[in-house]
C-alpha cells in the first residue's frame, strides 16, 4: 500500500463508518459499537503508518481532478507533511478514545447509533481538513464538522440549555465562515487556484493584491472555528453537549481547525503585517479573557471551555509571532491533555452526580471514589500549567520563546509590538491557568464536608481511555527536540529565560490560589450548597444531562454560582461579576445582533401584516365592490338590457367607421 | 345608368321622387305616432297607416307583388292579430298614462344616435346611387313568382315547415293553458287561481 | 330615383321601431315596433334589388320569407304575451323581473302559483 493509497483510506474509513452506522443503526443494533469503533481505530492506525511513512521527509503532494469546474479548477488534492501528519495521528488518537469512551458513557442512550455516526463523520471531515491541498476540499471539511458540531452540541435536545447552544453555536461558526469563503475566493481570485501548495508558491513568488483584506477575511473563519475573541462565545455554551464531544470536538479537533488553517497558510497571513499585529490583539484579548472568566465558572466543563478558548488563544499566539512549529506543537499537547481533561471531567460527574465545583467542594472523598481520573487528571492539570516535566510545559514554553524572540523584531515581517503582546500576555495567562487549574484542582478533590455518594465503579473503558491519554500528556515533552524535524526546523526547546519566568509565574498563581483557598474554605461549611444527582445505576450521560438541566434552576445560572466558599470570588474581586457571564459579551451580542434582528423581524411582520396585506384585501374588496356596482344594473328589465347593448354597440360602429375613415383616428 | 345619373340631381326631382319622398314622410309620421301615442288601440291603427304606407313606397319601387302580399299579410291579418291581442289582454281603451316605461329617455338618446349614425353612413355612402326604375319591370307577379318557384323553392318548403311548426305552437301555447285554466275552474270554481300541480298529469 | 330616398327612409322607419321597442310598456306594443323594424328592413331589400336588378330577385324572394317569418313571429309572440299574461295578469315588459337578482321583491306567492305551470309548460 503506497502512502497516497493509505493517506486516502484515513478519512474514507470513518466516513464508511458514519454511512453504515445511519444505516444500519435502526436494523441492525449488534453492529453499532463495532461500526463506531472499528473504522476509526483503523483509521488512527493508519494516520500512524502515514506519519511513520512520512517522516520529516519532503511533503506529498498527490492531486486528481475529477470533473473541469469553472476558471478556477478544484482538485482532490492531497498534501502531506509533517503537521498535517501529527495532527492527524492526534485526531485519529483522540477520536479513537471518545469513541471507545463513548461505548460506555452513553451505553444506555436511545440516540447512541446516530451519535456515534455523526462523531466518525465529524472524525471523517476533521481528517479531510487535515489532509487535503486544496481549499474548496478543505471547506467542505470544514463545513461538515461545523454541522456535526450542532448536532452534537443538541444531543441532549431534550434540554433548553442543548437547543440553545447547539443553534448558538451554528450561528456564531456560520457567522466567521461567511467571510472565511469570501477570503478563500479572494485568496484564489489573486493566486488563481485553490490548491494551498500554489497557493504559497504564488504568493511568495509575486506576494498578493490585497494582503490585509484576505487575511482579515480568513481571521474571521478562523475566529469562529478556534473560538478566538469576539466569537469564542458559542464554546463555552457548547459545553451542554456530552462529554466525549466537547473532548473530541470542542478540545482537541475541530477547534484545532482554525489554527491548523492559519499554520498552513501562514505565509498569506505574515504578508500583512497589520494582520500579524490584529492576530496577536486577538490572541492577547482571548488568552487573558478567558483566563479570569474560568477562574469564576461554576461548570467544570466551562472551566475547561474557557481554558481551551485560552490554549487556542496561545496557538494564535505563536501564529502570530510567525512560528507555526510552536503553535502546532502546543495544539497537539493540548489536544491530548485537554481530551483527558474532558473525559476525567465526565467521570468526575458521573461520580459526583454534579457538574458544579460548588458542589463538590462540599464532598469529601471524591478522589478516592474514582482513583484514576484522580491522578491522570492531576498530570493533566499540571500539564495545563505547564509545570514541567509534563508535556503542556514544553509546547507553552516554546510558544513563549517565539514571542520573545519575535520581540527583538529579529523575526523578518513580524512587528515586535505583536512579540510583546504575545509574550506579555502570554505570561499573564500562564499566571491565570495555575490559578484556574489549582482551583478546580482544590474545589474537586480536596472538598469537605459529607462523604460523596457512591455511584458505583466507572466504566472499565472510560478509566482505561484516561490512562491511555495519560501517556501523551505526560511525556509529549520528551519529543521536542525531534520536533523541530518534522516542522520548518525552529528548534522547540525551552530556553532558560522564559522557562524560569513562566514556571515561576505559573507557581505563584499556584500557591496565591491555594492561599486564597485555605482562606475560604473555612467559610464552606456556613453555606450549604449543591444539588446532587444520585442514580447509581444510570449511564453517565444521563446523569450529565441531568446535571446540566438542573444547573440553572439551582444556581439561577448556567455559568456561576454564588458561593463564598469559591476562591476564584476573593481573587477576582469585583470582576468576578463580570468575568462568571463571560464579561457580557452575550449581552453585547444581544445588543447588537439579536434585538435589530428581531426588530427587523417585527417591521418585515408588520409590512406584511400592514402594507402587503392590505393590497391583497384591496384586491379582493375592489372587485366585490364592483360586482356590487355591477349587479345593482341588472334590474331584470330586458329593455334596459338592450338599450344597454345597443348603445354599446353603436359606439363600437361610430368608433370602427371613424377609424375606418380615418377621420377621428 | 352612368348617363342617368349624370341627368339627376337632389335640386331637381323627378315626380316618382316627389311621391316617394311624401308618401315616405306620412309612413315616417304614422309611425312616429305609433310607437309614441298613449292610445293603445290608436296605435295599432297608426301601425296599418305605416305599412299601408310602406306598399304604397313597393307600389312606387315597381316591386308590386311584394306590395300586395304586403297588404294582405301584414295589414289585413298582423294587425287584426295584434288587435285581438289587445283586446285580450284587456288593454285600456283610451289614454293610459303609463304606456311608455321609464327609460324612455335612454331609449330616445340611443335610437336618435342609431339614426343620425346610419343616416350619415347611408347617405355617404350612396350620395350618388340611382335606381332606374324606367327598365323592365322588376317585381311583377309573374317575375317574382318565376324566380320564387325556379331559384327559391327549396327555401320556400323550408318555409312552409317553419309556418307549420308555428301554427302548431301558437295552438300548444294557447290551448293548453285554456285547458288547464278550464279544468281548475271545473275543479275549484271557488279558487280561479288553486294550485295546478296536478295538472300536467291530467294533461297527458 | 335616388337610392337615398328609401334608404334614408327605412333608416329612419328602424329607428322608430328601435325607440318603440327600448320604450313601450305594453308587450303588444312592442312586438308592433319590432314589425316596424322588419318592414324597414324589407323596404331596404326591395329597394336594393331593384336598384341592381337581381337575375335571382333575391332581395324580393327574401323579403317574401322575411314577411312569412314575420307572421310566424307575430303568432307564436301573441301567444307568449297572453299565456304570460293570463298568467301575471298584466303583459307590462318591464314589470317581468323575475330574472333580476334581489329574490325579495317579488311576490313570494305569485312565484309559487307560477313556477308548478312553467314547468308543466316545459315538460309539455
Amino acid at each position: 500500500m503506497t502512502l497516497t493509497t493509505t493517506a486516502v483510506l484515513v478519512p474514507l474509513l470513518p466516513f464508511l463508518g458514519a454511512a453504515a452506522g445511519l444505516l444500519l443503526g435502526r436494523s441492525a443494533p449488534g453492529f453499532v459499537r463495532p461500526l463506531a469503533v472499528l473504522p476509526t481505530l483503523a483509521a488512527a492506525a493508519l494516520a500512524i503508518v502515514v506519519a511513520v511513512e512520512q517522516g520529516g521527509g519532503p511533503a506529498t503532494d498527490v492531486a486528481t481532478r475529477l470533473t473541469p469546474t469553472g476558471s478556477i479548477p478544484i482538485d482532490l488534492a492531497l498534501h502531506i507533511d509533517g503537521f498535517a501528519a501529527l495532527i492527524a495521528v492526534v485526531v485519529g488518537v483522540v477520536a479513537t478514545c471518545v469513541q471507545i469512551y463513548s461505548t460506555g458513557y452513553l451505553r444506555d442512550d436511545p440516540r447512541y447509533p446516530s451519535y456515534a455516526a455523526l462523531v466518525s463523520l465529524f472524525t471523517s471531515a476533521m481528517l479531510l481538513v487535515v489532509y487535503t491541498g486544496d481549499l474548496m476540499v478543505l471547506l467542505v471539511g470544514w463545513e461538515i464538522m461545523g454541522i456535526c458540531s450542532y448536532f452534537l452540541v443538541g444531543h441532549y435536545w431534550e434540554t433548553e440549555a442543548a437547543r440553545a447552544a447547539s443553534l448558538k453555536a451554528f450561528l456564531v461558526t456560520k457567522l466567521g465562515d461567511v467571510p472565511f469563503l469570501f477570503g478563500i475566493f479572494a485568496l484564489a481570485a489573486d493566486t488563481g487556484t485553490f490548491r494551498i501548495t500554489g497557493i504559497l508558491g504564488s504568493v511568495a513568488r509575486d506576494g498578493l493584491d490585497h494582503p490585509t483584506l484576505i487575511a482579515l477575511l480568513l481571521l474571521a473563519g478562523v475566529a469562529g472555528k478556534s473560538a478566538q475573541f469576539p466569537l469564542h462565545t458559542w464554546l463555552p455554551d457548547a459545553m451542554a453537549g456530552p462529554t466525549p464531544v466537547s473532548a473530541l470536538i470542542h478540545a482537541a479537533t475541530m477547534v484545532a481547525a482554525g489554527v491548523y488553517v492559519v499554520a498552513r497558510l501562514l505565509p498569506v497571513f505574515a504578508a500583512s503585517a497589520a494582520a500579524m499585529v490584529v492576530l496577536a490583539v486577538m490572541a492577547a484579548i482571548t488568552m487573558v479573557g478567558s483566563g479570569l472568566a474560568a477562574l469564576a465558572q461554576d461548570d467544570i466543563k466551562r472551566v475547561l471551555a474557557y481554558s481551551t478558548v485560552g490554549q487556542l488563544g496561545y496557538m494564535t499566539g505563536a501564529l502570530a509571532v510567525g512560528d507555526r512549529g510552536a503553535a502546532v506543537f502546543h495544539l497537539l499537547s493540548h489536544g491530548a491533555f485537554k481530551a483527558l481533561l474532558f473525559l476525567g471531567a465526565g467521570v468526575i460527574i458521573h461520580a459526583a452526580g454534579t457538574n458544579s465545583l460548588a458542589a463538590m467542594s462540599r464532598m469529601s472523598g471524591l478522589a478516592r471514589r474514582v482513583p484514576d481520573a484522580f491522578w491522570t487528571m492531576t498530570v493533566a492539570l499540571l500539564a495545563l500549567a505547564a509545570i514541567p516535566p509534563f508535556a503542556g510545559f514544553f509546547s507553552k514554553e516554546a510558544v513563549l520563546g517565539a514571542a520573545e524572540h519575535a520581540t527583538t523584531g529579529a523575526e523578518h515581517g513580524i512587528p515586535g509590538a505583536a512579540g510583546w503582546t504575545v509574550l506579555i500576555s502570554g505570561l499573564l495567562t500562564a499566571l491565570l491557568t495555575a490559578g484556574y487549574a489549582t482551583r478546580l484542582w482544590l474545589l474537586v478533590f480536596q472538598g469537605k464536608g459529607t462523604e460523596a455518594p457512591d455511584h458505583g465503579p466507572q466504566p472499565f473503558v472510560m478509566n482505561a481511555m484516561l490512562w491511555v491519554l495519560f501517556i501523551p500528556s505526560a511525556t509529549l515533552g520528551l519529543a521536542a527536540p525531534f520536533l523541530p524535524d518534522w516542522f520548518d526546523g525552529r528548534s522547540l526547546n525551552p530556553t532558560l529565560t522564559t522557562s524560569v519566568l513562566g514556571t515561576g509565574i505559573a507557581l505563584v498563581g499556584g500557591l496565591v490560589t491555594y492561599a486564597t483557598w485555605r482562606h475560604t474554605t473555612a467559610l464552606a461549611a456556613r453555606t450549604p450548597i449543591g444539588a446532587v444527582v444520585v442514580a447509581p445505576d444510570a449511564a453517565p450521560g444521563l446523569s450529565e444531562e441531568t446535571a446540566i438541566a438542573t444547573h440553572a434552576p439551582v444556581y439561577g445560572n448556567i455559568a456561576g454560582a454564588a458561593d463564598p466558599a469559591d476562591p476564584g470570588r476573593l481573587l477576582l474581586g469585583p470582576l468576578h461579576r463580570h468575568a462568571a457571564v463571560g464579561f457580557h459579551l452575550d449581552a453585547v451580542y444581544t445588543v447588537l445582533f439579536v434585538r435589530p434582528t428581531r426588530a427587523a423581524a417585527r417591521l418585515v411582520a408588520f409590512l406584511d401584516r400592514e402594507v402587503v396585506d392590505t393590497y391583497v384585501r384591496g384586491a379582493g374588496t375592489a372587485p366585490r365592490w364592483l360586482g356590487a356596482a355591477v349587479r345593482r344594473a341588472q334590474t331584470g328589465n330586458v329593455q334596459t338590457y338592450l338599450g344597454a347593448l345597443l348603445a354599446g354597440s353603436l359606439v363600437l360602429a361610430v368608433a370602427a367607421v371613424l377609424v375606418a375613415t380615418g377621420t377621428g383616428a | 345608368m352612368t348617363l342617368a345619373a349624370a341627368s339627376h340631381g337632389f335640386l331637381s326631382p323627378t315626380g316618382v321622387e316627389i311621391a316617394f319622398l311624401l308618401v315616405g314622410i306620412v309612413t315616417l309620421g304614422a309611425a312616429v305616432v305609433t310607437v309614441t301615442t298613449k292610445q293603445l288601440v290608436h296605435s295599432a291603427l297608426w301601425l296599418v297607416v305605416a305599412l299601408g304606407g310602406i306598399a304604397v313606397e313597393y307600389l312606387l319601387l315597381t316591386a308590386e307583388f311584394i306590395a300586395w302580399v304586403q297588404v294582405l299579410i301584414y295589414v289585413g291579418s298582423v294587425v287584426v292579430l295584434l288587435l285581438f291581442g289587445l283586446m285580450l289582454t284587456k288593454a285600456p281603451i283610451g289614454r293610459s298614462p303609463d304606456a311608455d316605461s321609464g327609460n324612455r329617455w335612454a331609449a330616445l338618446v340611443v335610437a336618435a344616435g342609431s339614426a343620425a349614425a346610419l343616416v350619415w353612413v347611408v347617405v355617404d355612402a350612396f350620395r350618388a346611387t340611382w335606381i332606374d326604375l324606367d327598365g323592365p319591370v322588376q317585381g311583377s307577379t309573374q317575375e317574382s313568382g318565376r324566380s320564387l318557384f325556379q331559384y327559391w323553392v327549396l327555401p320556400f318548403e323550408a318555409l312552409s315547415v317553419l309556418l307549420l311548426a308555428a301554427l302548431v305552437g301558437a295552438i300548444v301555447l294557447s290551448r293548453k293553458h285554456g285547458a288547464a285554466a278550464a279544468e281548475r275552474g271545473a275543479v275549484a270554481p271557488s279558487t280561479p287561481t288553486g294550485p295546478a300541480a296536478h295538472a300536467p298529469g291530467e294533461d297527458r | 330615383m335616388h337610392l337615398a330616398y328609401p334608404a334614408v327612409l327605412s333608416v329612419l322607419l328602424f329607428c322608430t321601431g328601435l325607440y318603440g321597442v327600448l320604450a313601450r310598456r305594453n308587450a303588444i306594443l312592442v312586438l308592433m315596433s319590432v314589425e316596424l323594424m322588419l318592414n324597414a328592413v324589407n323596404l331596404n331589400l326591395v329597394a336594393f334589388d331593384v336598384w341592381l336588378r337581381d337575375t335571382l330577385h333575391a332581395g324580393q324572394a327574401l323579403t317574401l320569407f322575411t314577411i312569412t317569418v314575420a307572421a310566424a313571429e307575430i303568432g307564436i309572440g301573441l301567444a307568449i304575451v297572453l299565456l304570460v299574461y293570463r298568467n301575471r295578469g298584466s303583459s307590462d315588459i318591464d314589470r317581468l323581473r323575475d330574472l333580476a337578482e334581489q329574490a325579495g321583491e317579488a311576490d313570494p306567492a305569485d312565484r309559487d302559483a307560477q313556477q308548478p305551470d312553467t314547468k308543466a309548460e316545459a315538460t309539455a
